[in-house]
């Protein structure tokens, strides 16, 4: 496959080869564009982007904006800056992410290796969760989650993200599961094993691929989910995604920019930092179910 | 009462009735390979002995505990997998002592019998090392040194040898049956070669689509085969299977077929029951090696019959000369010495040794007893 692959590069040629090689960085440019505008404003003075030039270099460096962003700046109607929303979304996205995770790794262990009757229908009735849009989830889930008592709380939306995750969570560790030889479950089970030590100790240590994959497609659904968090958590509990709206939407005198791009930046630094930590592994988990070998 | 007893047991998926009614009792030490083509059931028979498939109706017991639910863990088993089935995760010397540890075997005891297991199967220098880090036959090794540090009743082996290359697997059969007499454990052992089945048991189970068709020594099976399906299925190549009738000259039953120029010749029987068949139809069955030329014919018995036919095919192998010829419609194989001065397409004085042959019933396929 590799070796063909090569032969055709080669018989592309030189010419070939530079044209695809540009179109790449084109494509690259043009997408790595609005980080740039984004990034450079934000270190800017507000006068240098009014001034006219978004596209500049700042004349005067500056680190104010993501100061009076992280800090200092208006949400809503409190000069909180984006602080204590960005560790209510981390207090919302890590217990979610891990409940998600662990629950979804335990059923796709059970729907696979301990079968039972009607697993397909059960199997499939969480595939169907994967599809159900937000909207229609809404009024139903504010109500239970009054009932529950923690509606406007972090708790609440950290039940409403592992509902909605653990479908997908399932769906990945099952197809993952799948490929896993059965035999080995055997061998364990006669070796004296029980069911959560051949979880623990053989499944597990081999699930690091699909692991990562859930949690970063988890950690950045969760972390980036707007309707849920403007729904059910809006006030001193809103998560990062809601601050941002509000700070950009509660300038009352000049709209700060520079701030904004900073803010804009800061919510979406933990999820790009998953991509780098974890996104080598990402495809290779997303083929290891495919491939053997 | 056997060491491990099979009783009537029976396995059903759904409507599905997959193994009918199989009966086997094993001594203990004995060598039990369970033989036959895929799909027959082998494998689920294994699996019930070692509780990882249900049993439908039956039971099976080992050392007279019936073993019907009880957990595969606490039946005293221990099973090497046609994939080895080694954990990934784990070095050679965990996977080794994974089933000590699970059953609560202190470390230090759990370390001897590693270093023991380990001299014995000559993998010292491999502990250290992952699964994945080891050759097929070294895999197969640790594979056998997971089940032999549990110091079972029964080993219970599906197609151990089926993923290694020929060379290796004819090392590791010889290894496997040394092993068994040093330390004479009662296996179960589940093969489609029939040469492994041959080398290795103590007695086979020859199965076909879930019935157990004939259980006995390899002599047994090999020499009065209980019907056509065990007869060619044991031996390599096939036993010569080919229609004739019984008749009847000076009061002795004999075999009449007709030979590769369409004339009849008569070959006569070793076996006297044979004339209650007279003028009637069956399949007579004749070993390869047991047509050969004159010099090569067995001196021990007492009924060698002469045959004039036209030679079709030789094909040299070394050891043999296999030589391939028409007789009663059927293409015949013989094996003559390697030196044989037999030429292709010329007539030849076969001798086939009757004592040998084995008649069978044309309606049922079942072998016609003395
Ligand atoms: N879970 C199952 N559901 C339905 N039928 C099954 C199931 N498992 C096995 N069978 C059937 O049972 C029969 C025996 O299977 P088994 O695996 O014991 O065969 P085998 O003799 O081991 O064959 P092989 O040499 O190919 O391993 C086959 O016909 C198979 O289709
Ligand atoms: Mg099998």
């Amino acid at each position: 496959m590799s070796v063909a692959s090569q032969d055709n590069a080669a018989s592309v040629g030189r010419v070939g080869r530079t044209f695809v090689y540009l179109t790449l960085l084109l494509f690259a440019l043009f997408y790595l564009l609005p980080f740039f505008i984004m990034l450079v404003n934000s270190l800017k003075p507000l006068g240098e982007i009014t001034g006219g030039n978004m596209i500049a270099l700042p004349q005067d460096w500056t680190i104010a904006p993501w100061l009076s962003a992280w800090s200092t700046a208006q949400i809503g109607v409190e000069p909180t800056g984006l602080k204590p929303y960005f560790w209510n979304s981390i207090r919302m996205v890590v217990p979610a992410v891990v409940i998600c995770t662990m629950i979804g790794a335990l059923n796709g262990y059970v729907l696979t290796k301990w079968r039972f009757r009607g697993d397909t229908i059960v199997f499939g009735l969480m595939l169907f969760s994967c599809f159900i849009p937000f909207q229609i989830v809404l009024i139903p889930m504010a109500r239970i989650l009054g009932i529950l008592e923690i509606s406007g709380t972090t708790a609440g939306l950290v039940l409403v993200h592992v509902v909605y995750g653990i479908g997908f969570a399932t769906l990945y560790y099952r197809n993952y599961y799948a490929a896993f030889p059965t035999e080995l479950v055997r061998a364990a089970q006669i070796d004296g094993a029980g069911f959560f030590q051949i979880f623990y100790r053989i499944l597990l240590p081999s699930s690091g691929p699909i692991t990562v994959v859930c949690v970063i497609w988890l950690f950045t659904n969760i972390w980036n989910d707007f309707l849920f968090g403007a729904s059910f958590a809006s006030g001193d509990a809103a998560p990062m995604t809601v601050a941002l709206n509000n700070l950009v939407n509660s300038s009352t005198g000049v709209r700060e920019y520079n701030v904004h791009f900073a803010g804009a930046i800061l919510a979406a630094l933990p999820t790009l930092l998953v991509y780098i930590v974890a996104g080598r592994f990402f495809v290779r988990g997303l083929m290891a179910g495919s491939v053997k070998g | 009462m056997g060491f491990l007893d099979i009783n009537n047991v029976t396995k059903s998926y759904g409507a599905v009735e997959v193994l009918h009614k199989v009966d086997i009792n094993v001594e203990e030490g004995e060598f039990l390979v369970l033989v036959g083509p895929s799909g027959c059931g082998k494998s689920t028979l294994l699996n019930m002995i070692a509780g990882l498939e249900g049993i439908t109706s039956g039971e099976i017991s080992i050392k007279d505990r019936v073993m019907n639910g009880v957990h595969p863990s606490k039946r005293n088993i221990a099973m090497v997998f046609q994939s080895y089935a080694l954990y990934p995760n784990m070095s050679v010397g965990k996977n080794i002592t994974f089933g000590l540890e699970m059953h609560g075997t202190p470390k230090e005891e759990r370390e001897k019998a590693l270093k023991d297991v380990a001299s014995l199967l000559q993998i010292d220098h491999l502990l250290d090392r992952k699964p994945g880090q080891l050759s097929g036959g070294q895999r197969q090794r640790v594979a056998m040194g997971r089940a032999l540090v549990r110091d079972p009743d029964v080993f219970l082996f599906d197609e151990p040898l089926s993923n290694l290359d020929a060379k290796l697997r004819v090392d590791m059969r010889t290894e496997i049956k040394k092993l068994h007499q040093n330390l004479k454990t009662t296996v179960v052992y589940v093969t489609h070669d029939q040469i492994e089945a041959m080398t290795l048991s103590t007695r086979i189970a020859v199965m076909y689509d879930g019935y157990v068709q004939q259980l006995g020594t390899p002599k047994e099976i090999y020499d009065t085969p209980e019907n056509v399906f065990v007869a060619t299925f044991m031996g390599s190549p096939a036993m010569n299977v080919m229609p004739a009738t019984v008749e009847m000259i000076e009061g002795a039953p004999h075999a009449k077929i007709s030979d590769s120029e369409g004339n009849h010749v008569t070959l006569a029987f070793a076996q006297d029951n044979l004339a209650d068949w007279a003028g009637k139809e069956i399949l007579l069955g004749i070993r390869p090696e047991a047509i050969t030329d004159p010099e090569a014919a067995d001196r021990d018995s007492n009924r060698i019959e002469k045959l004039a036919n036209r030679v079709g095919v030789t094909e040299p192998s070394g050891a043999d000369t296999f030589v391939t010829m028409t007789l009663g419609g059927k293409d015949i194989i013989a094996r003559m010495r390697a030196d044989t001065t037999v030429a292709a397409g010329e007539m030849f004085d076969f001798a086939v040794n009757m004592e040998k042959a084995v008649a069978f019933d044309p309606k049922t396929e079942a072998r016609i007893k003395p």
